[in-house]
């Protein structure tokens, strides 16, 4: 990496800093990607041979597929990947000081209210979660349940069996290209196991998670709920992820066990430069249930469909998303339901802001195989558009081959009104003040199912986005 | 006590922003501080496109005359900067804001009229509200309900009559809160609007209605008939018992004459 990278855009529009590091990393693979890099990447992380393997076979599938030529604009990615470093581990110590951290940075943190120790981890100030005292009582208390909370690359270290009977089982590397190339050059992420019967209270935060490397650039999690066990997990966070990386390719596999409860929640706010595509898919088992809580912000592209592949019979899937696209960005974003079982229930609920030049799609399959009798699907999609220049557009799919299945689809587009601003203004808010506010209403039903610090992140950025987008 | 009025409308003109539409033609009006003045008029006169130009719709265009407040030129301000000057306008037809409750709406606006970096006690606010409830009669749970979202006519005319309570305006104007309301919420908003002049006896409103039934409630101190857009005539209490006796036909040949 160029000692003097330049990180600019940190993904809200009125402030862009440039920030310039210096930090080294200790290793890092050359430029672009062949098999030699794959096999550096698994021999850096030690791993048995099947995942080299795996690695490789990815990679030739990865080489093998063509660029999707539906969704975003990836005309550019191919330049971007030849540039791209695959694999850096960044200094076992910390990167910077936060005494480092310019205070441009420190003051977007302020203005956002974030806690000082997640802070320090978004300015890449060290990984370790400060609340050493909040983590300690929370991992014996998973400990004690037989919880496993682990990096991914500890997860196939520490629980091999486990991990090789349920890795790339919901996401094979052949299922799209980026899923291969993920496959091929995975680092970073969460390995979670929750024995059966087993509720947690607390979620699990990523931010808790030991031995964290940086949010890699190609994030793996595997996470099994075990039957009849109950659990939500959160990751990410509303503040801008400040970053050198040009290109995000996350997989996340969930294998929802019967009568199992499973939520995962992830908000994420790219810089400006990003492509964001990332495969999430969830298997729900009999009588089981997912939810998937998405919120997509920032970034040049994101692609980005959390699927639930609903296996059991009763199995319910649940998507709901909100997808912010600000000036020159575009998001592409939405959900799957496949329904494979009898009486399979899902519901998405998608909610899209674009504002200035910002482009927002949705994307939605609703599959119901034949066999799944007596399946229902409900999608509801609306949009708000900020300004003129505002683009948002819909691509509903739907497959169905069993007659007793009950599909709702419903679609809104709605401008933030001038009555509407009218109408605020006239009690005395100004205007971004009440821009705010008829946004904040519009995604509050899925805001409101945020854990509490997400949504007042979320609220406060809304505002601060809405500060530039009056004349 | 100064006497001065609080708002002054000086041979006003307007029309509809981008169109060639003439609407008010020359409107004058003074209300000094703790008058009520009442507007009557035939549906279409401009009732309406009076309160609004006072209180800033983009909408409008003032092509001519003056509106002033304690001094200060009104046209010159933002609607925000209107509001927090302490004009309040309880409009015909409320707006619905989906997903904003009533409760966070009224904090919002309550916080905006604050400096920088100062916030809203909480618990104050809280005490206001549920205290303004009671006395317009309102459920608890209506503060948790989004702004106009599905109410029916009565619950928003009754919503911009709580908005006003909390947000205790120096000048109220009221576009046909009456209308559509029945005797019971009508005497309901009346006991609203007669418990802030009790509060703050300096208050003045301006009452645009269609009915003389209102002001037997609501006692104004001067009655105004409006006829395509200007103001035909002006005088007491009696004026509206007059035009309810008689209706508008009289002005309008009048006035077309
Ligand atoms: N935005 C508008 N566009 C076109 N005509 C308008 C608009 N607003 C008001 N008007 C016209 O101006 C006249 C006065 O309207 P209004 O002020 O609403 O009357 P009132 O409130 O007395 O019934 C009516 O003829 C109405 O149709
Ligand atoms: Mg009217």
């Amino acid at each position: 990496m160029p000692s003097n990278e330049v990180i600019q855009g940190l993904g809200l529009d009125d402030y862009k800093f440039g920030f310039v590091t210096d930090s080294e990393p200790v290793f890092k693979t050359r430029p672009g990607l062949d098999e030699e890099v794959v096999r550096q990447i698994s021999a850096r992380k030690d791993e048995p041979e099947w995942m080299l393997k795996r690695r490789l076979k990815a990679l030739r599938i990865y080489q093998a597929k063509p660029m999707p030529q539906w969704g975003g604009d990836l005309s550019e990615l191919e330049e971007t990947l030849s540039r791209t470093y695959f694999y850096s581990k960044p200094q076992e110590q910390m990167e910077r000081s936060w005494d480092d951290v310019p205070e441009n940075i420190k003051q977007t943190f302020e203005r956002l209210g974030i806690p000082e120790a997640e802070r320090k981890i978004l300015a890449g100030v060290g990984a370790q979660y400060d609340s050493e005292m909040v983590y300690h009582s929370l991992k014996e208390e998973w400990e004690s349940k037989g919880v496993i909370f682990d990096s991914i690359e500890d997860g196939l270290k520490n629980h091999p069996e486990l991990f090789r009977k349920h890795f790339g089982t919901v996401i094979p590397a052949a299922d799209n290209k980026f899923a291969a190339l993920n496959s091929a050059v995975w680092s970073g992420g969460s390995f979670v196991y929750i024995p059966p019967g087993v509720q947690l209270e607390t979620p699990l935060q990523a931010y808790f998670r030991v031995n964290q490397e940086r949010l890699g650039q190609f994030e793996r999690t595997l996470i099994i709920a075990g039957e009849g066990s109950r659990a939500h997990y959160i990751e990410g966070c509303t503040a801008p992820v400040y970053s050198t990386d040009s290109f995000h390719s996350g997989v996340i596999e969930i294998v929802v066990n019967r009568d199992a409860y499973f939520r995962y929640t992830t908000i994420q706010n790219w810089s400006n430069n990003m492509y964001n595509l990332v495969t999430q898919r969830a298997l729900v088992q009999q009588g089981a249930h997912m939810e998937w809580l998405d919120g997509n912000l920032g970034s040049k592209l994101t692609m980005k469909y959390p699927s639930c592949y609903l296996m059991g019979e009763g199995a319910h899937g649940e998507i709901l998303s909100i997808a912010y696209a600000g000036d020159g960005q575009h998001q592409d974003t939405g959900g799957k339901v496949i329904h494979v079982a009898p009486r399979t229930t899902s519901s998405i609920v998608s909610k899209s802001i674009s504002k200035g030049t910002g482009r927002a799609s949705y994307r939605g399959l609703c599959k119901v195989y034949d066999g799944a009798s007596n399946a229902r699907s409900n999608v509801e999609c609306d949009a708000l558009l900020i300004n003129e220049t505002s683009r948002t557009d819909t691509f509903p799919y739907i497959e169905i081959d069993e007659k007793s299945a009950t599909v709702g689809h419903e679609a809104t587009v709605s401008k933030v009104g001038d009555e509407q601003l009218f109408y605020l203004m006239s009690r005395g808010m100004d205007e971004a003040e009440a821009m705010a506010l008829i946004v904040r209403g519009f995604i509050e039903p899925i805001a409101k199912e945020l854990p509490l610090e997400y949504a007042v992140e979320l609220n406060r950025l809304i505002e601060l986005e809405m500060e530039g987008s009056v004349g | 006590m100064d006497d001065s009025p609080i708002l002054v409308v000086k041979a006003l003109e307007a029309g509809v922003a981008d169109e060639d539409i003439d609407i008010l033609k020359g409107v004058d009006l003074a209300i000094r501080p703790g008058e009520i003045h009442a507007v009557m008029g035939p549906n279409g006169s401009g009732k309406s496109t009076l309160a609004k130009v006072i209180a800033g719709h983009p909408e409008y265009e003032v092509t001519g005359g003056s509106v002033g407040l304690r001094g200060e030129d009104l046209l010159e301000m933002e609607p925000d900067e209107r509001a927090q000057a302490g004009v309040f306008m309880a409009f015909q037809y409320p707006v619905e804001i989906p997903g904003v409750s009533i409760a966070n709406f009224l904090r919002t606006a309550l916080q905006s009229r604050l400096e920088d970096g100062e916030e809203l006690d909480l618990f104050d606010f809280q005490e206001l509200l549920m205290e303004r409830m009671e006395l317009l009669d309102m459920d608890v749970a209506f503060a948790q309900r989004p702004v106009n979202d599905g109410f029916s006519g009565g619950e928003k005319k009754r919503n911009e009559i709580l908005q006003m309570a909390v947000l205790k305006p120096a000048l109220a104007v009221m576009d046909e809160t009456d209308s559509g309301l029945d005797i019971d919420a009508l005497q309901v908003v009346a006991r609203g609007v007669n418990t802030l002049r009790d509060e703050d006896p300096e208050m003045s409103v301006l009452l645009i209605t269609h009915y003389q039934r209102i002001l037997n409630h609501i006692v104004p101190d001067r009655v105004h008939v409006m006829v395509d857009g200007r103001i035909v005539e002006s005088g007491g209490p009696e004026v509206a018992l007059e035009l309810e006796a008689q209706g508008y036909e009289e002005y309008r040949k009048a006035h077309a004459a």
